[in-house]
């Protein structure tokens, strides 16, 4: 659970929550805004730490971690797609995806190398030297989703991977996830409002005043 | 260089015009603290020319002397008086006194007249035209060959003007070191010529210079001297002395500390604003490179390199810009009086130093108050 303020001022923000996500699957996290789907994100990625709960990721209770661990675990474990991707505008594509490796200390000809790599699973190899500014929408949205993987983590994590794009090319997104980013090995999170791709998940997830509402399974809705 | 450190080079050069407003503010900031300071070494330097010029080991002096020109003469037995202290390997007149000298044109100029000991010539200066004998011929004195030597109209040995309407012939011209503060040439004479030419009242005796016989004298030798009711200084205590002066008794030292404060505030305010900019631009970056898995420290680091590169490459330019000018400024100006000392420039490293620690600290702060949280709620 998770609450902000205290006393009279106390939001309880998600209650009684428990869910699990398994290797291989896409699990969506669906419901109207102020329904705590952020909110759980953040405390699935150890970003926000919870008022009360635990999360256990590969057996790892990582509330039980202090801040430089958790950024450990964050940046060997997870990938982020942000809902504005908050790509470095000063910075090139291909160096815009090395972040996650120079992080982790890589040097920097090989994490270009390596990002280089990732902008051609994303089909951007023409767009390396290019600032994102120069790029659309969904080139921009790739780019986020090269720098989420180039580090090849376990578990991605997609925040309103939709929301800044059209229908149609919101939809070659995941469905490019989908078929090319997900694998056996690698959960993938999204937390969306956006109906028009709820055909990619595995699992949805519906919450709403910070509580699961309910689970739908892929089979369930495809009868 | 490690990847990260790299990566904040990019960040900051990318961004061309904070970049360039970083280092232009840097640099004037730079600048006008190493030329005040430069400025007021120089003057220092100058005011204590005789001193170092001379090369004498100790000054004997009444004890209201502020500097060496405004020397107080002292009664001949003072002289006698030092030369029998135990411990003084020898001790000789010095006078400094300031005449006019009547041009060919008809025109005055003023002079600093140094009368030396006769028989010693002691504290004389390296000669670069004529003979050093010369000085004990009739009315002989010798021009230093200063930035000031074209005040006298350029004279040559053999030329001959009047020094307070008394003959003067100019029998060789010295080479100093340093040049004077006060924009007047100087001559050489013996002592006894310079006490003749220069009206005085009862007391004739500037200075006593001494030289004792070991370092471990001096101590004592001042005693003595004080004992005498006369000041015994070390030639660098008396460069110390007039130094205090210049900078405590006469407003110079309080209006050059103002000046470089302002330059430092100049600095400050433009370095800390762009770079605040900077960050604030880039904080929601610098959140997202947070969720991502950079830990604090290495924001700190990015921030602390990107700061302390913009200083340094500020602080190279501005003293690059500020010695081009002093250079420049000395063809056109031979007595322009600005010297880069090592204690000036260590002076601005320290000071660029407080800029960058001021200025990425602000950031700093910023950056380690966010939240990650923040990125995903937009």
């Amino acid at each position: 659970m998770k609450w902000f303020g205290e006393g009279p001022t106390r939001t309880d923000a998600i209650r009684g929550v428990s869910l699990d996500a398994y290797f291989g699957e896409m699990l969506y996290i669906i419901g109207p805004s102020g329904s705590g789907k952020t909110t759980l994100l953040s405390i699935l990625s150890g970003i926000l730490r919870p008022s009360g709960g635990t999360v256990i990721v590969q057996d790892r209770e990582i509330w039980r971690l202090d801040d430089d661990q958790l950024a450990e675990f964050r940046l060997h474990t997870l990938g982020f797609v942000f809902q504005d991707y908050h790509l470095f505008p000063r910075l090139t594509t291909v160096e815009n995806v090395a972040i996650p490796l120079i992080l982790r200390r890589r040097p920097w000809a090989q994490a270009m190398e390596t990002a280089f790599q990732f902008l051609k699973i994303v089909g951007l190899e023409s767009r390396a030297d290019l600032p994102p500014v120069k790029l659309s929408g969904g080139e921009q949205q790739r780019v986020a989703i090269a720098r989420a993987i180039v580090a090849e983590p376990d578990i991605l994590i997609f925040d309103e991977p939709t929301a800044s794009l059209d229908g149609e090319t919101g939809r070659r997104i995941v469905e490019f996830i989908r078929t090319k980013i997900l694998s056996p090995a690698r959960c993938i999170v999204i937390v969306t409002h956006d109906p028009r791709i709820a055909e990619f998940a595995d699992r949805t997830i519906a919450m709403e005043d910070g509580r699961i509402t309910g689970i739908v399974e892929r089979a369930a809705r495809a009868e | 260089m490690p990847s990260l450190f790299t990566l904040a080079f990019k960040l900051l050069v990318n961004d061309r015009a904070k970049f360039a407003a970083l280092i232009v503010g840097l640099t004037f900031s730079v600048f006008l603290m190493v030329q005040m300071l430069s400025m007021f070494s120089g003057i220092l330097l100058r005011a204590s020319s005789t001193v170092l010029n001379t090369g004498a080991s100790i000054w004997v002096m009444d004890p209201a002397v502020t500097t060496v020109a405004n020397s107080i003469p002292m009664p001949d037995y003072v002289l006698d008086a030092v030369r029998s202290i135990n411990g003084v390997k020898f001790a000789v007149p010095f006078y400094s006194g300031g005449a006019l000298v009547k041009l060919a044109d008809g025109t005055y100029q003023s002079v600093n007249v140094i009368g030396l000991d006769d028989a010693s010539l002691f504290g004389r200066l390296p000669l670069v035209a004529g003979h050093i004998e010369d000085i004990y011929s009739d009315n002989a004195f010798i021009v230093v060959r200063d930035a000031e030597y074209n005040k006298l109209e350029r004279p040559t040995v053999g030329t001959v003007f009047e020094i307070n309407d008394h003959r003067s012939v100019v029998v060789g011209l010295a080479k100093a070191p340093i040049s004077g503060l006060f924009g007047i040439p100087t001559l050489y004479t013996i002592f006894t010529r310079a006490i003749v030419y220069i009206p005085n009242p009862r007391f004739t005796l500037s200075y006593v210079l001494v030289e004792p016989k070991s370092v471990d004298r001096i101590p004592q030798i001042q005693a003595e001297v004080a004992h005498l009711g006369y000041r015994a200084l070390t030639a660098k205590q008396f460069v110390r002395h007039i130094t205090h002066f210049y900078v405590y008794q006469t407003g110079l030292g309080t209006n050059i500390l103002i000046m470089t404060a302002i330059s430092f505030l100049v600095g400050l305010s433009i370095s800390g604003q762009t770079f605040y900019t900077f960050i604030l631009e880039n904080l929601e970056r610098f959140g997202a490179l947070k969720a991502i898995g950079a830990k604090a420290r290495d924001l700190v680091h990015v921030i602390l390199f990107q700061a302390f590169l913009t200083s340094l490459t500020g602080y190279g330019l501005g003293v690059g810009l500020c010695a081009l000018l002093i250079a420049l400024a000395k063809v056109r100006l031979p007595d322009y009086s600005s010297i880069i000392t090592y204690t000036n420039l260590i002076f601005a490293f320290v000071m660029v130093l407080i800029i960058a620690g001021i200025s990425s600290y602000v950031g700093i702060r910023k950056v380690i108050q966010l939240e990650p949280f923040d990125i995903f709620r937009g």
